[in-house]
């Protein structure tokens, strides 16, 4: 569990980049918090800088959207999706629980299992 | 339309082949690919894969199960080499024919050359045989580079270069490089990025020849200096692969020439990509490859033009640590102002900057170096066509 920032810094709108390795981007959509990998899986850019609309961001390079809920890109380039991390707020601040790469790994081998 | 060929398998042609499928064209879908690979990304050749931060796996633009979705036939590692006058039979360089309702064409653009491209040690960078050379070379330890052109790829390579501790010169023949492409105020402060990033800048100068017997060994100037190379690589742009398009009916003028829409002169057959002039306009945009295949194929398959596309131009570059976004239509005569962050001493300063373009109030063009956020609101702003007000706060 990584603390990451008060709450009250982190308004409806905005992100956050975190220097986690891989780096996680937190996201305030309307209230609702979201944490999933920060860079984008199409090339290297930094999905907390992207453009936040409902519970999409988009990526500032090339487009790519990505699911905030699910991890999944939902257009072009990017194919693969990011991973998400659970998010809570324990007294006024905001905590990231990383997925761990284990977990990660067998979900996203599932979903291509799946898919 | 019963078969449908597009020719050229890199990310317009992809594009075009997606679009098709998705636009619910269920027919014989043909590719024709002269590189023998399948589509790839070309923009990290010059950047993450020349420095050997990402793989080969990492440049695939599509994977199996799309591949099997668009259920089309590849012909791959063979070139197109002509066209019949009336737009229905691609001829290809092995001898064999692929008759057609529908032609795509994205054959994009070749590397300019020049003389004594031959000798051992001379490299462009356009696709990934020649990236997978030239970074084979250039691990083989340090190095006197040389290149020839400062403009994006240019720039790249030379950043690439630095970063892998070679000795890196940059000559450009105008004042200034991607003065075309910025102006004269923000092309300075970007060739500030080759100073600080270690490389030696040459302008207003060309290029007289290469010289060596069977390996380069310098590059003579055109105002006498000789610049001792071990690597030289030639960035001095590119030109639209039309010669397959000799004999057929097309116009050709530095590229296919389309109206707005893509669409050639012959209604069943249009173009995308560096290779299409678009309305007049030929884009060596990334963005523009990707956006203008879903127009295009709605009107090869509408069969007239019913859709026109004027994407904003959009185009990027990462170069020494520095992201480099632009976004409009600038002109020669637009005034610019930094909006956002500084520059001091002729480069960004840490952090960055945001630059607008503007004419008559109202602005034109967007400039970032490492601010993406402000870029980003600026660049949708401009293509909505409002006034960008928000990124001058």
């Amino acid at each position: 569990m990584i603390p990451v920032c008060r709450l009250d810094d982190l308004p409806a709108g905005e992100s956050v980049r975190i220097d986690t390795t891989p780096p996680i981007a937190v996201f305030n959509a309307d209230g609702e918090l979201y944490a999933i990998d920060d860079t984008c899986t199409h090339q290297d850019a930094s999905l907390s800088e992207g453009w936040l609309e409902g519970c999409l961001v988009e990526c500032p390079l090339h487009a790519a959207s990505f699911d905030l809920r699910t991890g999944r890109p939902t257009c072009l380039p990017a194919r693969r999706a990011v991973r998400t991390h659970r998010v809570t707020v324990d007294d006024g601040t905001v905590h990231v629980h990383v997925a761990s790469e284990v977990l990660a790994a067998v979900a996203s081998e599932e979903e291509g299992t799946a898919a | 339309m019963r078969t449908v060929t597009v020719v050229g398998a890199s990310l317009s042609g992809l594009y075009a082949a997606r679009e098709l499928r998705a636009q619910g064209f269920d027919g014989r879908l043909v590719v024709v690919g002269d590189e023998p690979h399948r589509p790839y990304d070309r923009p990290p050749l010059s950047k993450d894969f020349l420095t050997g931060r990402s793989g080969e796996d990492q440049l695939a633009l599509s994977d199996a199960e799309e591949t099997t979705e668009l259920d089309a036939e590849w012909l791959l590692g063979v070139r197109a080499r002509g066209l019949d006058v009336r737009g229905r039979t691609v001829l290809l360089g092995d001898g064999r024919t692929v008759s057609t309702d529908g032609v795509i064409i994205a054959t994009g653009a070749s590397a300019r050359r020049l003389p004594g491209c031959e000798l051992a040690g001379v490299h462009t960078l356009r696709t990934l045989d020649d990236a997978r050379a030239l970074r084979a070379e250039l691990a083989a330890g340090t190095r006197r580079v040389v290149v020839i052109g400062g403009g994006f790829i240019g720039a790249e390579t030379a950043s690439s270069c630095a970063g892998l501790g070679h000795d890196v010169t940059v000559v450009e023949a105008a004042p200034l490089p991607l003065v075309p492409q910025l102006g004269p105020e923000m092309a300075a402060v970007c060739a500030g990025l080759h100073r600080r990033g270690g490389v030696d800048l040459v302008t207003g100068t060309g290029v007289a020849g290469l010289r060596g017997t069977v390996a380069v060994t310098g590059v003579e100037l055109a105002d006498g200096r000789l610049l001792p190379a071990d690597i030289v690589i030639v960035g001095i742009g590119a030109t639209p692969n039309t010669d397959w398009l000799a004999g057929s009916t097309l116009a050709l003028h530095d590229g296919v020439l389309c109206d707005d829409g893509c669409v050639t002169a012959l209604p069943q057959v249009v173009a995308v990509g560096d290779v299409a002039r678009v309305g007049g306009t030929r884009a060596e945009h990334w963005t523009s490859a990707t956006e203008q295949p879903r127009v295009a194929v709605r009107n090869l398959l509408a069969g007239h033009t019913a859709e026109t596309v004027r994407p904003l131009p959009y185009f990027w570059s990462d170069q020494y640590g520095a992201r480099i976004q632009f976004a409009g239509r600038r002109l020669d005569t637009d005034t610019v102002r930094i909006a956002e962050g500084g520059v001091s001493d002729d480069a960004p300063d840490e952090g960055g900057f945001l630059a607008l373009y503007e004419r008559d109030g109202r602005t034109t063009a967007v400039l970032s170096v490492d601010r993406p956020r402000p870029f980003m609101r600026a660049r949708r702003e401009l293509g909505r066509g409002v006034t960008v007000e928000a990124a001058a706060s």
